[in-house]
C-alpha cells in the first residue's frame, strides 16, 4: 500500500483562506518537509487560480496526503478539477469559511448524494 | 444464431456448458446478494454523510468564532502560526473495512508525538487562553472532518462497487445465462439430430443388407436354371439335397 513507507500515518492538506488555514495549523495538521514543502496553501485575493489548481493537483497526487480540506469558495474556483476528480483517496472535503457560509447545493459530493437519494436532502 | 457460443456439439461440450450454466446461475445469485449488502451499507452511509456535513457547518462556525476571539485577544498571530509549522502532530491512519469483499478505506485520527511546542507557545505573550480554546475548537473540527472523509471515501468506493456489481449481475442475467441456455439447446438439438441420422443410417444399412441377400438368392436361382416347379425353387434352394434325393427315392 501507499502508506507502507509512512509508518506514522498520513497528512491532511488544507487549501483555504488565512483564517481557515491558521485554525487548522493551530490544531496541528501542518507539516513542512525537509525541502520546505508544506501541505497547506493560503488563498487570498492575490492568489491566482493557476496557483490553486497547481496546489490541488500536487496535493491529490502526493501519496502522503489522505484528506484534502478545501474552502468552498476556493473549491468553486477550481470546480472543473474537483468534479473530474474521481479517486476516493485522498478524500476532498469542502468546508465552509468565515466569510462564506456553507451551501450544500454547491458541494460536489453532496450533489452526488442528492442524485442517489432522488433530490431530497432534507428527508435523509 | 450469434447468440450462442461457438462449439462442437458433443456430449462432452454439453456437460461442460451445463457446468458453466450452473456456475453462472450460482454466481448470479451470489452477486445479487453482494449488491444487496453493498446497497444496504450505502444507504446507511448516505444518511450519515448528510448529517455529518450539516454538523460540520456548525463546528466550523464555532471554530471561526473561536479564532476571531483569539485574534481579538492575541492580535494577528496568523503569520507566526504559518511560519512555525514543522511536523504534523495530527495525522490520519488508513485502515480497511471489508463489506462483502469490497475494501473500504477508513481514516482514523492519530496524534503523533511530533513536537508542536511552537504551537503550544503561540499566544504565550497574550491571549493564551483564547488561542488554546481556538486550538481545541479546530481539533474537534478535524476529528469531525476525518470522520466525514471516511464516510465520503466509503461513499465513493461503494458507489463504484455497486455500479460494477450491478453491471456484472445484469451481464450474467441478460447475456451469459441466455447464451449458455441457447448453446445447451443447440447442442441438444444437434445431438438429437445426430441420433436420428444414426437411426436412419442403421435402417438403411439393414435394408441394404436385405437387398443384397435377396439378390444373392435370385442369382443362385438363375444359375441353377429354371426348375419345373419354379415356385418351389426358392424352397429347394434353401434345402439343397431335396432334388437329388428325389432320384434316389425313385
Amino acid at each position: 500500500m501507499a502508506q507502507a513507507g509512512l509508518p506514522d500515518g498520513r497528512l491532511l492538506a488544507v487549501i483555504g483562506d488565512e483564517d481557515t488555514v491558521t485554525g487548522f495549523l493551530l490544531a496541528g495538521v501542518g507539516n513542512v518537509d525537509l525541502r520546505r514543502k508544506g501541505n497547506f496553501l493560503v488563498v487570498n485575493e492575490k492568489t491566482t487560480v493557476k496557483k490553486v489548481e497547481d496546489a490541488f493537483k500536487d496535493y491529490t497526487q502526493r501519496e502522503d496526503i489522505a484528506i484534502l480540506l478545501i474552502n468552498q469558495h476556493v473549491a468553486n474556483l477550481i470546480r472543473h478539477l474537483i468534479n473530474n476528480y474521481a479517486r476516493p483517496v485522498p478524500a476532498i472535503l469542502e468546508i465552509p469559511s468565515k466569510e462564506h457560509p456553507y451551501d450544500p447545493n454547491q458541494d460536489s459530493i453532496l450533489l452526488r448524494v442528492k442524485n442517489v437519494l432522488g433530490g431530497d436532502l432534507g428527508a435523509a | 444464431m450469434s447468440n450462442r457460443y461457438v462449439c462442437v456439439p458433443t456430449v462432452t461440450v454439453l456437460a461442460m456448458m451445463k457446468a458453466r450454466l450452473t456456475g453462472a446461475v450460482k454466481g448470479h445469485a451470489l452477486l445479487k446478494k453482494k449488491a444487496d449488502a453493498l446497497t444496504l451499507r450505502f444507504r446507511q452511509i448516505l444518511k450519515k454523510i448528510v448529517q455529518t456535513k450539516q454538523e460540520m457547518g456548525k463546528t466550523m462556525r464555532a471554530g471561526a468564532f473561536a479564532l476571531t476571539e483569539a485574534k481579538y485577544a492575541a492580535g494577528e498571530f496568523a503569520t507566526t502560526v504559518l511560519d512555525s509549522v514543522e511536523s504534523a502532530s495530527v495525522r490520519v491512519n488508513a485502515q480497511q473495512d471489508n463489506v462483502a469483499g469490497v475494501k473500504i478505506p477508513r481514516f482514523e485520527r492519530v496524534m503523533t508525538g511530533a513536537s508542536d511546542t511552537k504551537m503550544h507557545l503561540t499566544g504565550l505573550g497574550k491571549g493564551g487562553q483564547q488561542v488554546q480554546y481556538c486550538r481545541k475548537a479546530y481539533m474537534t473540527a478535524v476529528e469531525l472532518l476525518v470522520e466525514l472523509a471516511s464516510l465520503q471515501t466509503a461513499f465513493l468506493t461503494l458507489d463504484e462497487a455497486i455500479k460494477t456489481t450491478n453491471r456484472r449481475v445484469n451481464a450474467l442475467d441478460n447475456v451469459v445465462i441466455p447464451k449458455l441456455e441457447n448453446t445447451i439447446a443447440y447442442i441438444k438439438g444437434e445431438l438429437d439430430e445426430l441420433e436420428r441420422e444414426e437411426f436412419f443410417r442403421l435402417k438403411k444399412v439393414q435394408a441394404n443388407k436385405r437387398k443384397v441377400a435377396d439378390e444373392l438368392v435370385k442369382r443362385r436361382l438363375r444359375e441353377n436354371g429354371p426348375t419345373p416347379n419354379g415356385a418351389k425353387g426358392a424352397l429347394h434352394d434353401m434345402m439343397p439335397g431335396v432334388d437329388q434325393d428325389a432320384d434316389i427315392v425313385f
